[in-house]
């Protein structure tokens, strides 16, 4: 080939390129970079109703920081957090070694109902939980007489809603990980006499702890945005979940039932800014072991 | 790969673990199975787990498609054309840009990437409202783009088909289709997309069902109850159901439009498990 009809072909190549990724390029810039951008602005600013629009610097952030409703909003998905999500983990570790072990029929039954909710929207998940936990349509409080839905209990309720619907997920990318580990491992360790429970403890679990690590991040990522469900379960007992409860939940009603838009683009910045700078930094200190590149 | 039995009392332990654990799982879905049967006096007058004696499920149905002058149905039709233009829409988006990225070489390719996977992480809860606001500037709030328009950026689709394309079109019937004269969008149609059809339907099938399931966008986007999808749908009914501020409570309503929403979504998953899996396992663990 000559060199003019190759330098064509490396112009045409570079023209078709640009307009294969133009769609998703101005998608990229009107839904992501825009918006990011006009939050920033608009929690710079504060509407007056003197002036209008005045520039506050800071003023928003300062506000959000030293405001007591959104910091009990925060502590308590951190709380949330640090408790939902070593017990949902856990029950995806365990039901991942489970299905790895057993080989029967049953264990692939199991592994369809644990993934099921995971194809269910959290609206409707939500939903039948709600009337699982009413006293009046739900089985639950006749076996426990508990009330699901008091103010000291609703945040373990609200707990085992997203346990319920996420741990399938996170049982099959562990079990993945548990299928990629090479079988030699595991004969090598029966030969030298360890029972199936040790091999699960002490060489499976940390053969995929890279994995493991991969689901925790996902789920903290997960937890800190907690809007959904809050929401829905909201009327159902308004004192208990109240319209500050997350920080999402928080933003969103600061939007549109009280109108301070200003204040509510400084928390969804603070908290976009949070989750992405958090999120980051685990990837890089965990890169050479998390297998997301 | 069968491997001997180990010790019985170990199956039978492992077993009885795991049917606990499916009990946990599929619980919801036999309560919502019985209760679509019952009328509101059944919901809340008899056994929760068990069929009262009247079998009232196609009642329930004809109830919930007339109630409120039939929006359910409208909730249901929204729902699917949502889904299935974001989710064709947001594939083809994405199938084009992750080849491009793989196979063409073009003048700020890499930068464009990296922008990429720097924004991957960006939370898309904290995209709605400023969305919104701008949205609105440009008067589109509260018309079906509203809905449409966001959901057809998928950043990570692009990502797994960048590395799907990466590892299974190969280069030598790129270049012999070139050498046979076909343009550059030829190519990608003729050989790049069957090779890469398996992941196309892995993101096509997990763009869809976000779409169907999203709520935080449309509820923030929508006030006009005829463009609602059926999770903004059934939550407004719930809500004025437990506030009690809209006449007869209709919870056997609510509770049979849960049911309706989510067979498409349960039928999906038993036929196509084999692609939800391979989504799962693609980007997130090579």
């Amino acid at each position: 080939m000559t060199n003019l009809a190759r330098r064509a072909r490396v112009g045409r190549q570079a023209v078709a390129g640009w307009l294969f990724v133009a769609p998703f390029t101005v998608l990229l810039v009107f839904f992501l970079l825009l918006p990011m951008l006009y939050a920033a602005k608009l929690s710079l600013y504060r509407s007056t109703l003197v002036e209008g629009e005045v520039f506050a610097w800071l003023d928003n952030y300062r506000q959000a920081l030293g405001d007591p409703e959104f910091r009990r909003g925060v502590v308590r998905v951190l709380v949330f957090g640090a408790v939902q999500t070593p017990v949902m983990i856990g029950i995806a570790l365990v039901a991942a070694l489970l299905i790895d072990a057993a080989t029967s029929r049953f264990s692939r039954v199991f592994r369809l109902a644990a993934f099921v909710p995971y194809a269910v929207p959290v609206v409707i998940g939500t939903l039948m939980w709600g009337f699982l936990y009413s006293p009046n349509t739900g089985p639950l409080s006749s076996v426990i007489d508990v009330d699901f839905l008091s103010s000291g209990t609703v945040l373990y309720s609200l707990g085992n809603i997203v346990t319920w619907q996420w741990a399938g997920y996170n049982m099959i990318v562990l079990y993945a990980a548990l299928q990629g580990v090479p079988r030699e491992v595991y004969e090598s360790a029966r030969m030298d006499g360890a029972g199936a429970v040790q091999t699960a403890l002490r060489i499976k679990t940390p053969m995929i702890s890279a994995a493991i690590v991969l689901v925790t991040i996902f789920t903290i990522i997960g937890t800190l945005q907690f809007f959904t469900e809050p929401l829905i379960l909201q009327p159902l007992n308004p004192g208990a979940i109240t319209n500050s409860y997350t920080p999402n939940v928080y933003a969103y009603h600061q939007a549109f039932s009280y109108q301070q838009y200003n204040y509510s683009a400084a928390i969804s910045f603070l908290l976009g800014v949070v989750v992405f700078v958090g999120s980051y930094i685990f990837l890089f200190v965990t890169r050479k072991r998390s297998a997301l590149r | 790969m069968s491997r001997p039995a180990r010790t019985t009392g170990g199956r039978i332990a492992s077993h009885a673990v795991m049917a606990l654990m499916a009990a946990y799982f599929l619980l919801p879905f036999w309560w919502l199975l019985v209760a679509s049967t019952k009328d509101n006096d059944g919901l809340f007058g008899s056994a929760p787990l068990w069929f009262s004696g009247d079998f009232k499920l196609f009642d329930n149905l004809s109830l919930l498609f007339s109630h409120d002058g039939g929006v359910y149905l409208k909730w249901l039709r929204n729902s699917a054309l949502y889904s299935v233009v974001s989710g064709v829409g947001a594939t083809a988006i994405a199938a084009l840009a992750g080849y491009a990225f793989a196979k063409l070489r073009f003048p700020g390719r890499n930068m464009l990437f990296a922008a990429l996977l720097g924004l991957i992480m960006v939370p898309a809860t904290a995209l709605v409202l400023p969305t919104y606001l701008l949205m609105s500037e440009a008067g589109l709030t509260d018309t079906v783009w509203a809905v449409i328009l966001p959901s057809l950026l998928n950043p990570f689709g692009v990502y797994l088909l960048r590395v799907y394309a990466h590892d299974s079109v190969p280069d030598e019937m790129l270049e012999a289709a070139r050498i046979d004269g076909a343009d550059e969008f030829r190519v990608f149609r003729s050989v790049a997309l069957p090779a890469m059809r398996p992941a196309l339907v892995t993101v096509l099938l997990f763009t869809m069902v976000a779409t169907w399931n999203n709520f935080f966008l449309p509820l923030v986007m929508l006030s006009d109850n005829d463009l609602f999808p059926l999770t903004v749908g059934l939550r407004t009914w719930y809500q004025s159901a437990t506030l009690g501020n809209a006449g007869p409570a209709l919870f056997n309503v609510i509770v049979v439009g849960a049911l309706v929403a989510i067979v498409p979504l349960i039928v999906a998953f038993l036929l196509l498990q084999r692609y939800w899996r391979g989504g799962l396992t693609i980007g997130a663990l090579k």
